[in-house]
């Protein structure tokens, strides 16, 4: 039992690191992680950098300290799409049939891709922050904000993965998943990533007061903004458990399926 | 000049012919450059529209304001995708085909950038008819014809930015590298509030920019009404830029022939 435990985290430990390496050697798995959300927070700090004056906004030092938890998840969600389109890139060319035919447990290999996301997003959120520090964000929360911060992200981005990966599981075609793309940016947007909710127009600003992802972002920016509150923290935990329950069974229906009709 | 373009012009139509049936022939993966701007028009105004509120705000339509953003965010992922197909193409031994033919490379090159230019009417429908249906105000006709222009246009200038690269680079890899130009020329502008309300490096970086003055061209009818003033700055910056990166695509094609 033991054994078979110690033999799937290897599996899952090598196929993380080859995830991590194929993210960084393809410009176009990376980019969409680190360079479109960056773009974005630099255009939308300096473009709607004003939005802190009008009324209701929350008492922030600055529009960066606010926004720095969009761009966070942001590149969680597209570290989880890249996942996704590099497992159907890899169903495709035939390297994942090669991992099915081997001895080692099929959702050991999943899970080794998510292992990788999960890194991923570690990575970016490790990233998010220091930008944050060069340009003179405040952490209301310190150190230990700061690793909460990262620690949300880091679930998330295994969360997001696990649904990415159900679709390529599911399709088995890279495009689809990439095609993902409009649709993570409808969902961002109909949540408070970029802007608070209750100054969005309806029916976005409805729609993101209710959308888990918003509990998610609200977990992430409330230890740079304000304080953590145990309400804020346990919304986020259950919001990521119900992103990832919801990814993972995909997952697994995904996988008996393709195993069994090929 | 004209006879070589009469004699050239079943040549350039073919190409142009090839591009469009990729669309009927592969809609998954056009669809969503179609769309995504028209997703990106709608949750810039839903997220920001509150903006129009600041004070030296030039509008109280935040849709009509932020209308020209989406419009050559879609022209530049329409010219991008120009790029991506031709590196595919590359990789593929197509393009050496192509490059075999009794064509000129201007032909070539030509009929590259103008299927571009006709595809990013595509995503520009589908966009004006949304924003319309969601209250963007109506620019009259010169404002409309102007912004047509400003997306073909746009989409040409991107075509060759990408084709440039896919020369270059040979690969599709580089298509964050096509995508990314277009989208950082785009959006570092007075994209999503006036120039003076901008802040910090943005602000700088928009005075500076050149696609600002193209912006305001395509905006200036949403907003206001179509001046001449408003308009030839615009004009100017993109015959710039087609002609700038269009010899950068050349120069591309030709060390490719060698």
């Amino acid at each position: 039992m033991v054994e078979a435990l110690l033999a799937n985290a290897r599996v899952v430990a090598a196929l993380g690191a080859r995830s991590i390496r194929q993210t960084f050697r393809r410009p176009q798995l990376a980019a969409p992680i680190v360079v479109f959300p960056s773009l974005l927070l630099a255009v939308q700090t300096g473009g709607a950098g004003r939005a802190v004056e009008l009324p209701g906004f929350p008492e922030v030092a600055g529009f960066l300290d606010f926004m720095l938890a969009g761009a966070m998840i942001q590149s969680c969600l597209l570290a989880g799409n890249s996942g996704g389109i590099a497992l159907a890139l890899d169903l495709e060319q035939g390297f994942a049939d090669r991992l099915f035919a081997a001895p080692v447990s099929r959702f050991a290999i999943v899970l080794g891709r998510l292992a990788g996301t999960a890194a991923l997003g570690a990575l970016s959120a490790l990233y998010y922050v220091l930008i944050g520090l060069l340009f003179g964000v405040t952490f209301e929360e310190g150190l230990g904000g700061i690793a909460l911060m990262v620690l949300w992200a880091t679930l998330a981005a295994i969360a997001f993965g696990s649904l990415a990966a159900a679709l390529a599981l599911r399709t088995g075609t890279a495009s689809v998943v990439q095609g993902m793309f409009p649709i993570i940016f409808v969902i961002l947007f109909l949540s408070n990533a970029f802007f608070p909710a209750q100054l969005m127009l309806e029916p976005a600003a409805t729609v993101a007061q209710y959308n888990p992802l918003s509990f998610v972002v609200d977990g992430i920016r409330d230890p740079v903004i304000s304080a953590v509150s145990g309400e804020g923290a346990a919304k986020a935990l259950l919001s990521i458990a119900g992103f990832a329950a919801l990814g993972f069974c995909a997952s697994a229906l995904a996988l008996r399926r393709r195993l069994r009709h090929g | 000049m004209m006879g070589a373009l009469a004699a050239d012009w079943p040549a350039i139509a073919a190409l142009v012919r090839r591009a469009m049936n990729e669309i009927l022939r592969v809609p998954g993966a056009a669809i969503p450059g179609v769309l995504a701007p028209t997703i990106f028009y709608c949750g810039l105004t839903a997220v920001f529209g509150n903006l129009t509120e600041l004070r030296g705000f030039a509008t109280d339509s935040y849709q009509s304001f932020v209308i020209p953003v989406s419009l050559l965010q879609g022209a530049g992922f329409t010219g991008a995708a120009t790029g991506v197909n031709l590196a595919r193409d590359i990789e593929q031994g197509w393009f050496d085909r192509l490059l075999a033919s009794p064509v000129p490379r201007t032909v070539i090159l030509a009929g590259m950038v103008l299927s571009a230019a006709l595809r990013a009417l595509l995503p520009a429908t589908v966009l004006l008819l949304v924003a319309f249906a969601i209250g963007a105000h109506w620019p009259g006709l010169g404002g409309l014809a102007l912004a047509v222009a400003g997306v073909m246009a746009t989409a040409t200038a991107a075509a060759c930015w990408g084709c440039a690269l896919a020369l270059r680079f040979r690969t599709q890899s580089a298509a964050p590298l096509m995508q990314a130009g277009m989208f950082v020329l785009v959006l570092c502008t007075s994209s999503y509030a006036p120039l003076d309300l901008l802040t910090g490096w943005l602000h700088t970086a928009a005075r500076i920019n050149p696609v600002t003055q193209v912006l305001e061209m395509v905006r200036q009818g949403f907003v206001a009404g179509v001046t001449w003033d408003g308009t030839w700055p615009g004009l100017l910056t993109l015959a710039a830029l087609v002609s700038v990166l269009g010899a950068f695509a050349l120069r591309g094609m030709r060390r490719m022939a060698d």
